[in-house]
């Protein structure tokens, strides 16, 4: 009776800025425990996922490739750079996927009536995507040495290569996880996902150069982040100049997680406030 | 029921586009107590459950749960009820005690806690032995009692329970209900919609989203009638003779009801009365050979039925009928 008088206020509001995300990210990562542990447990979905981005080095490598003009180095050296970015993109598009399935499953039900951070369902699939690009572009890197890729990067140039290629991959689970949020259809979202993959990935640097595109679409291409990416870790890898592609592949990736993070984190929450 | 009141509900509104799902539904339960709630699918009971356990927010009303508003509240609220929908809520490609133990972190235990009470409940659900299997690999019913454990992790205080013993045979279900009453009887309140309403201390009757009537399981029986005497003869011919052994029985001016088909007659008689000894030896002496004779009550369905004018239609999914109760014949209900 007596708590009938406590009139309902935000209790949100009554956690420290500091506590919300460090609980965001501990149940965060009691959800990507639960993602990674099912990976090998479904083996076919990553078994696919990497002859993929494989196919895609074999058909540039030894389809296409010839065709294609990029100066006095190797193809095969120019190409994947390419490839571990679109790898880490369309790797992204299983965020989108694993999302809506949760969605439709009564699983999500329960998630909503536990104490925990509400974001945690995100931080935890996306997390655990990130784990899971990384093994498959190790796979591509591996696949890339035997097909004649030789890289001539420092340490240095690895580890800054590497640390863009994350963040891209983060980054673009987060687009990914807001589609997947507004489509919440799982047939839906792979094809929702190539409407924005698709061009960003094939209108870049990743498979051609950029100078042998139409001035309109050059613009475009010479602008977004998959070509800063690309560009950034090509140089690094290549032990070339990297000029302001890293900084702009950087920004890029920051910008894009300080818009969908916050976004796909209040579209998860208006669905739970249904 | 003389504890504090843990579920109130005023006034509960939710329009789920043109479709009214609630329409000022008010619930109240006390501690340690059992609320059922009846209605026909569709009547709005799992809308109200889910509003209760912060799934849902009301259009209009207002609730409290364990003393807690179910809106400006919900985060608090959330440690302290437990939940089980009318779908298996667990995740397949865990084992039993993954899933556990991921609920048990996620209510926030710490890790070795977590692991102690997922062994606990794995124990108390007889799953110890399916513990380190993929879910997916278990039977409807094994996935049930993990679901209904996820919901008991933290011992809440408050538990809801949407249809919970669908898909369960009977020796899980007697299981569920001997934990539950363990549950209840240390205090907890449960407020749960099935067909084993018998379990309940108190119904509430809903019907298009408001509750049309309310009490213990015999106030609403009363209010339908009193119980039936049946007798089912050996040989059709003594039916007849049966039939006017009855009559003097039945309660003000109610027809004895007679089924030739089944060799079967049976009368409403007024609550209370213990007429069995005396109609054996009415029969006896009309030289009536009985096959079958009994005072079966009225059930829960039969109230709904008598409450609303319609069925509470049993779905596909309500294997047999409830083992609590018997029922009497349909075509006389």
């Amino acid at each position: 009776m007596s708590a009938a008088t406590t009139g309902p206020h935000a209790d949100n509001s009554g956690q420290s800025l500091r506590s919300r995300l460090y609980w965001a990210l501990a149940d965060g990562l009691v959800l990507a425990k639960r993602n990674l542990v099912q990976i090998p447990r479904i083996p076919e979905l990553l078994i696919f996922a990497t002859i993929q981005p494989v196919m895609f080095v074999l058909l540039f490598r030894y389809v296409f490739g010839g065709a294609i003009d990029v100066g006095s180095q190797s193809y095969v050296n120019y190409l994947m750079a390419g490839i571990f970015a679109q790898t880490v993109a369309f790797g992204s598009m299983t965020t989108g996927i694993g999302l809506a399935e949760d969605l439709s499953r009564g699983l999500i039900d329960r998630f909503r009536s536990l104490p925990m951070a509400r974001s945690a369902v995100l931080v935890g699939r996306t997390i655990a995507d990130l784990v899971r690009n990384m093994f498959v572009v190790a796979v591509m890197l591996a696949v890339g040495l035997l097909v004649g890729f030789r890289p001539g990067g420092g340490a240095t140039g690895w580890v800054a290569a590497i640390g863009l290629l994350l963040l891209l991959s983060f980054a673009f689970s987060w687009i990914a996880a807001t589609i997947g949020l507004l489509v919440r259809n799982v047939e839906a979202v792979q094809p929702a996902s190539f409407v924005w993959l698709f061009p960003l990935t094939f209108a870049s640097s990743a498979f051609v150069p950029t100078s042998s595109m139409p001035g309109w679409l050059r613009a475009f291409a010479e602008r977004q982040p998959i070509t800063q990416v690309v560009d950034a870790v090509r140089g690094f890898l290549l032990d070339e100049p990297v000029g302001s592609a890293g900084w702009q592949a950087l920004a890029w990736c920051v910008g894009i997680l300080l818009v969908f993070v916050p976004l796909a984190v209040s579209l998860y929450r208006r669905m739970t406030a249904r | 029921m003389h504890g504090r009141r843990t579920i109130l509900a005023e006034g509960l509104m939710k329009n789920y586009g043109k479709t009214r799902a609630l329409n000022g539904l008010d619930l109240e339960a006390k501690e340690g107590t059992v609320l059922g709630l009846l209605g026909p699918n569709g009547a709005g009971k799992t809308t109200a459950v889910r509003i209760l356990a912060t799934l849902l927010k009301p259009d209009a009303g207002r609730a409290e749960v364990a003393g807690l508003d179910v809106v400006g509240q919900a985060n608090l609220l959330r440690s302290r009820i437990g939940l089980t929908g009318q779908y298996a809520a667990v995740d397949e490609y865990l084992t039993g005690r993954e899933n556990l133990e991921m609920f048990g972190r996620l209510y926030r235990l710490p890790k070795t806690r977590a692991r102690r009470r997922a062994d606990e409940l794995l124990e108390r659900f007889d799953l110890t032995d399916a513990a380190s299997r993929l879910v997916k690999t278990y039977s409807g019913g094994m996935r049930r009692r993990l679901d209904l454990a996820a919901s008991l992790v933290v011992s809440p205080p408050v538990l809801f329970l949407d249809e919970p013993t669908t898909g369960l045979d009977p020796r899980s279900r007697l299981a569920v209900w001997d934990l539950i009453g363990e549950l209840v009887t240390s205090g907890m309140t449960l407020l749960l919609t099935t067909q084993y309403l018998e379990e309940a201390d108190r119904i509430s009757v809903i019907d298009s989203g408001r509750v049309i009537a309310d009490g213990t399981s015999g106030e609403l029986k009363a209010r339908v009638g009193g119980e039936r005497l049946e007798v089912t003869v050996v040989h059709e011919d003594d039916l007849h003779a049966a039939a006017r052994t009855l009559r003097p029985y039945a309660h003000g001016e109610g027809d004895v009801f007679v089924d030739a088909a089944r060799r079967h007659a049976s009368v409403t008689v007024a609550g209370g009365q213990r007429p069995l000894a005396a109609l054996v030896r009415d029969l006896d002496a009309a030289g009536v050979e009985v096959e079958d004779l009994g005072l079966r009550r009225p059930t829960l369905d039969d109230v709904f039925l008598a409450l609303t004018g319609h069925a509470t239609q049993p779905t596909e999914d309500e294997l047999g009928s409830s083992p609590l109760d018997d029922r009497p014949e349909k075509e006389i209900a």
